[in-house]
């Protein structure tokens, strides 16, 4: 059962070893030649990318179960930072438990590829089963906001990031790198993307673009990261993915434009609660919903896409 | 012997659970003492405070902690009490009817050079609700001025697991530890610089409401 790992991703693990040494030896410098707080967490940075890439590269590496297991546990801890930042009512916690527990059944679903049961398990059953037991728990006071931030955080970290576990299944149509080629061409682009960004945005960046929300955002960083994310996803598009070039370029460019929407939809919502970082997971890097923002959004429009247009041999 | 399984409680049990189930995001941790005699005074939300703040010190150090519980609570049953005398390694306090001097178990526990973890709220209380705190740590604090008291404040713990439920749901918590504090000549100047100072560590945190 187990399908063997293609040669392609290792190599492509390989060119990302090779870019975090380059990253590694550059913030070295940096740190040696202008040391001070703005480097020494630029290497914490780094550090962190070691072991958020080496526990990645376990992950997918050893067979489809532990990395399905693994994107689910990455979804709990991100389900579970969220909750943890909301306001929450004593009497929900019953309903929190169930919450927790459609985590495994919808991974579950994405690791048969029932597609069907993937897609309306949480947006119907889940949306329709919440209210349920808070009414029949019977506390109306703040109910509106009890299921509707229930809700939406169900549907934005577990919904949207079981999607990178759908991509896991996809079987032959995955194109020659399989299943995990796509995952690896997803969530290596969109972590490429956030750090092109930011690069970007840090050397020219001028012109904010949602400054109310997230005021490190300009359209110079936005638009460098876009065209450079573009250029890698075309050259590792036909070696990870079923698709040529020009549509990988243009894949890449829907992975960039989501994940920066994913990336300020994140920051909006702890805007709102107050918070700089969803938790501390993760040493500069803060929590892991801050690390997983990007792919909140990137997952599954990259997933649709492919669902849409590649898999269903429509191009 | 009992060493030994507590070490193995706390390592192959007590810690993969906080780390994956609840996750502690912890502040201050260079404020927690590094040695005994010390007091650690604590807000109290949960059973899982004193693991929590157990967890947070070096395997090599377990034996130095010891929780002052109720012994009413602790004691009522033959497992419990094995458990709380041998794992947890509790200090029992009489909640009614003393006789003797009621700080005594607490005073030799500093005599002897270990790290007191006391809850001076008394009681988990409402969860997440602070309640003032009793004033039996500045009695303690008098007879032994050296002993330095170490403020820390906990949220999460008792959304987690509050009194009176056996069902744990994950959420994450924070414990923020605070500068030490020593003997500042009055009970009152105590008691207020301690309320001052876990407000203050409350303010550090993000306490989202749970009503």
């Amino acid at each position: 059962m187990p399908e063997a790992l293609s040669q392609n991703v290792i190599w492509a693990l390989g060119v990302i070893y090779g870019l975090l040494i380059v990253a590694s030896v550059i913030v070295g410098i940096l740190k040696w030649r202008s040391p001070g707080k703005a480097t020494t967490e630029l290497s914490r940075r780094v550090t962190s990318w070691w072991f958020m890439i080496t526990i990645f590269t376990v992950a997918i590496v050893t067979n489809r179960i532990v990395s399905t297991v693994f994107l689910g546990l990455m979804t709990y801890l991100a389900f579970k930072e969220y909750i943890s930042l909301i306001p929450t009512r004593p009497v929900d916690r019953i309903i929190l438990f169930f919450a927790y527990l459609a985590i495994p059944v919808q991974f579950t679903f994405a690791h048969l590829n029932s597609y069907g049961l993937f897609l309306v398990f949480i947006p119907v059953w889940m949306f329709l089963f919440f209210p349920m037991v808070m009414t029949l728990v019977g506390k109306t006071e703040g109910f509106l906001r009890a299921v509707g931030t229930l809700s939406w955080g169900m549907m934005i970290t577990v919904f949207a990031l079981s999607h990178t576990a759908m991509l896991l299944a996809a079987g032959p149509s995955a194109g020659p790198a399989g299943g995990a080629g796509l995952l690896l061409f997803l969530v290596a682009l969109t972590q490429f993307n956030d750090v092109a960004q930011f690069t970007w945005g840090k050397l020219f960046g001028r012109h904010k673009i949602v400054p109310k929300v997230s005021p490190n955002k300009t359209w110079e960083g936005f638009l460098g990261g876009l065209g450079s994310t573009m250029v890698v996803a075309a050259l590792a598009g036909p070696f990870l993915t079923p698709m040529p070039f020009y549509y990988a370029a243009l894949a890449g460019g829907m992975i960039a434009i989501a994940g920066f929407l994913g990336d300020v939809t994140i920051s909006a919502f702890k805007r709102d609660l107050g918070v700089k970082d969803s938790g501390g997971l993760i040493p500069g890097h803060g929590g892991i919903l801050d690390r997983v923002d990007s792919l909140t959004y990137a997952a599954p429009v990259f997933y649709h896409a492919m669902h849409f247009f590649v898999f269903s041999g429509r191009i | 012997m009992s060493r030994f399984l507590q070490i193995i409680f706390f390592a192959l049990l007590v810690r993969p659970v906080l780390l994956l189930i609840l996750g502690m995001n912890v502040r201050g941790r260079e404020h927690l003492p590094k040695k005994g005699p010390a007091i650690i005074a604590a807000n109290h939300n949960s059973h899982l405070d004193t693991l929590t703040l157990m967890a947070l010190f070096p395997l090599r150090d377990l034996h130095l902690l010891r929780p002052a519980a109720a012994a009413d609570y602790f004691l009522s049953n033959r497992w419990l009490a094995w458990f709380a005398r041998n794992i947890i390694r509790i200090i029992p306090l009489e909640r009614a009817g003393m006789k003797k001097n009621p700080l005594a178990d607490l005073e030799a526990t500093l005599d002897r050079g270990e790290i007191l973890i006391l809850f001076p709220e008394g009681s988990r209380g409402a969860p997440e609700q602070r309640i003032q705190f009793k004033r039996g740590v500045a009695y303690l604090s008098k007879s032994r001025p050296e002993v330095p008291i170490h403020p820390v404040f906990m949220h999460g713990l008792g959304k987690a697991l509050p009194k009176g439920s056996w069902l744990l749901v994950p959420f994450n918590c924070d414990v923020i530890a605070g500068p030490a504090m020593h003997w500042p000549g009055s009970t009152a100047d105590l008691m207020t610089g301690l309320e001052t100072q876990m407000n203050a560590l409350a303010d550090q945190g993000h306490v989202p409401s749970w009503e």
